[in-house]
């Protein structure tokens, strides 16, 4: 039914294909500073993706027998996923609180963490062994129902499809449906509770993947409440990336602002300033009791203890501290310092879990390879150029009315 | 306690079992009847650490034999690889040059099996644990799961296999004992029934308590093994891990997978009864406008 009402809709106008095609092409300078890292960065990366698959994995990466999840699994996942939480957090606000205020933020918040699920879903194909075997946990010739990856699997791609129907309306109006869009807008909070309770879920549960390695994490890192701790810290995690992102879209797609969204822009991060800094709080007493529960105090005074204090101190005290303090003095500066110190933190949070101080005791260490870094930051940028392509094109931060009113002028 | 939870869970699962994974539970917790597995004994005040084991190995599973210069030497720790399941090392200790053998301990409720989200790993119920290469896509999570570090990968492969002992499981099913027990001139290894295995290790070390340390390592480290070892040393200073839990590692995520199907059940109802309690009177269908 929607389908028929796409065509309907736009057919008038002119063919999909010849408007599908003429968006297609960029818009704007195309020999930017950014494209010029990023276009050989990405094709040096697809060469490596190549030898990847023609020699295996140690073509490519160092990751060892010991150490077996490196940085693709470490970064571009278990990192990745918590700072795309600002997305469950936001319908959250939005749909289910009814904080209308927060709802310029929605739109590109979702589209972010769409993106962001989907190139991690391919950062994880590439780690696998036998990826062709992926099959296997999708269609139910073999499920193994009682691993904590076989949910996180399938949350995973159940979120996408959340995340799809939480933005297809936006798309639907990018092809001049609004038929479409009506019945699609149908579906949202149908997708945003389930979205809610999936990200509940496999947020916590990438955390309890490491529950089995009791003993290869340090024990200032391990902990049976990780499951929580992850959950807590994926919403100030997502947060701050929503606030950090924002403060430079507001400067990239300047064009596309009114003269009053700086100022909206402010009450909104200070709004959500205070839920990452009680969120923060609260991830932060739960670290303090787990610690003294678990008797690991002691580790404090050796090196791994340093390096524990400079993540739990430096990266989740101190901007819990600047995001309060840049509510009170109401200065955005202080505001955004104190999400980039935020994502650090969990930046630090997660690879010190998953691979930094994973068999902390072995030796040798693992270390990326340049080329897995390599892959690392091509992913990304592959991201964003598709996020600046939907920008560019669709009524993501702005008004399809806006954009009409701004393409004719 | 467990078995109030056990039915507090039975209850939640009905409703929403298949989504959530409660159908898992029932299936990750088969309380399997330890007694009845195969096990092998590794005597070590028994080894001489002649490698034949390792020759026998590598020919039953169509291995590459150990070099020529690959021997057991207290200098150096040889390490299990993909291509080599299992290995003898020599360890320098008070009472003597020892030798230990290393090899997957066919956990009784194995972490990587639980792990596994193909069931590429399966706990057989004759005791091993074996791996099937058509379902495994190469995660590594039972890798990450395993408290031995048992499994290996080929890292150099386009095709990567997992590499570990499978207890010669094809020999066993035709009523054969595993390769390395079956070509052991020293009588160091000790092949039956768990329980049986278990008796005849307590009853060395009773008959000559001066021979040996009272500890039957496997009896109950990691829930219990399939592969027992005693010792005249303390296993601490074979480098044996003795810092392990002595419940069964799928237990570390018992909790978590039990909350699952609350989560399930409870957040989409508590997520629809507060947007109804904070919805502001019938203003407009949902997300008339998206920015005003």
């Amino acid at each position: 039914m929607s389908e028929q009402a796409l065509t309907e809709n736009y057919a008038p106008k002119q063919s999909f294909w010849k408007f599908f095609m003429s968006e297609l092409k960029p818009r704007g300078s195309v020999l930017t500073v950014f494209n010029m890292i990023s276009v050989p960065m990405v094709l040096l990366a697809a060469v490596l993706i190549v030898i990847r698959f023609i020699y295996g994995l140690s073509a490519v990466s160092n990751v060892t027998q010991s150490v077996p999840w490196g940085l693709w699994k470490g970064f571009n996942v278990v990192t990745g996923v918590a700072f795309a939480g600002g997305a469950y957090v936001l319908t959250f606000m939005v749909y289910i609180l009814g904080l209308e205020k927060y709802k310029p933020l929605v739109r590109v918040t979702v589209l972010n963490g769409f993106l962001a699920y989907t190139f991690y879903a391919f950062a994880l194909i590439l780690d696998l062994g036998k990826p062709w075997n992926i099959i296997n946990p999708i269609i139910g010739n073999s499920f193994g129902t009682s691993s904590i990856l076989f949910l996180v699997a399938w949350h995973f791609m159940l979120y996408i499809v959340a995340q799809l129907i939480e933005f297809s309306p936006t798309v639907a109006e990018w092809l001049g449906s609004e038929r479409a869009r009506r019945n699609l807008k149908r579906l949202t909070i149908g997708a945003v509770v389930f979205g809610i309770t999936l990200s509940t879920l496999h947020q916590s549960g990438l955390g309890a993947l490491f529950l089995m390695a009791k003993g290869k994490i340090h024990p200032l890192w391990y902990s049976e409440f990780i499951p929580t701790l992850f959950f807590i810290s994926s919403i100030f995690a997502g947060l701050s990336m929503v606030i950090f992102q924002g403060s430079i879209l507001q400067k990239v797609f300047a064009y596309q602002l009114d003269s009053h969204s700086d100022e909206r822009h402010n009450i909104m991060i200070r709004g959500l300033s205070r839920v990452c800094a009680i969120a923060m709080f609260a991830y932060f007493f739960l670290k303090v009791i787990d610690m003294v529960h678990n008797h690991t105090l002691g580790y404090l005074m050796t090196a791994e203890g340093a390096w524990y204090m400079v993540e739990m101190i430096g990266f989740v005290l101190v901007p819990m501290l600047l995001f309060v303090y840049g509510v009170r003095i109401g200065t955005p500066f202080m505001i955004k310092l104190a999400s980039l110190m935020t994502l650090i933190g969990i930046v630090l949070n997660r690879m010190n879990i998953s691979v930094i101080m994973y068999r902390w005791d072995q030796i040798p260490r693992y270390i990326p390879s340049w080329m897995e870094i390599v892959v690392t930051v091509s992913i990304l940028f592959v991201q964003v150029w598709i996020f600046r392509w939907v920008i560019h094109r669709m009524p993501v931060l702005r008004t399809m009315e806006s954009m009409t009113h701004s393409a004719q002028k | 306690m467990s078995i109030d939870r056990r039915e507090f869970l039975k209850t939640l699962g009905v409703a929403g079992a298949s989504l959530s994974g409660a159908k898992a539970l029932a299936k990750s917790t088969p309380e399997p009847d330890a007694e009845e597995f195969y096990a092998i004994l590794h005597d070590i005040s028994l080894c001489e650490g002649c490698q034949e084991c390792e020759f026998a190995c590598a020919a039953a599973n169509n291995l590459p034999e150990p070099a020529d210069d690959d021997y057991p030497d207290a200098e150096i720790k040889r390490q299990l690889k993909p291509e080599q399941w299992s290995v003898i090392n020599a360890v320098e200790t008070s009472v003597g040059e020892v030798y230990t053998k290393q090899q997957c301990m066919h956990c009784a409720q194995p972490a990587c099996a639980s792990a596994c989200l193909t069931q590429a790993m399966n706990k057989t119920k004759e005791g091993p644990v074996t791996w099937t290469e058509g379902k495994c896509m190469g995660c590594r999570y039972c890798m990450v799961s395993c408290p031995f570090d048992i499994p290996k990968f080929e890292f150099d492969d386009n095709n990567p296999k997992i590499g570990k002992c499978q207890m010669c499981f094809d020999k066993l099913k035709e009523g054969e004992v595993p390769a390395c027990v079956e070509n052991c001139p020293a009588d160091a290894l000790t092949f039956g029934k768990r329980s049986d295995i278990l008796r005849e290790a307590h009853k060395r070390i009773l008959d000559d308590p001066d021979s040996y340390v009272d500890h039957v390592y496997g009896e109950y480290e990691a829930g219990g093994t399939s592969w027992l070892n005693i010792s005249p040393v303390p296993f601490e200073e074979l480098g044996f891990k003795t810092d392990l839990e002595t419940k069964p590692y799928p237990e570390l995520t018992k909790g978590f997978l039990y909350s699952v199907p609350s989560v399930f059940i409870l957040w989409p109802a508590l997520l629809m009864g507060l947007r109804e309690a904070t919805r502001k009177e019938d203003k407009e269908e949902i997300g008339g406008a998206d920015h005003e």
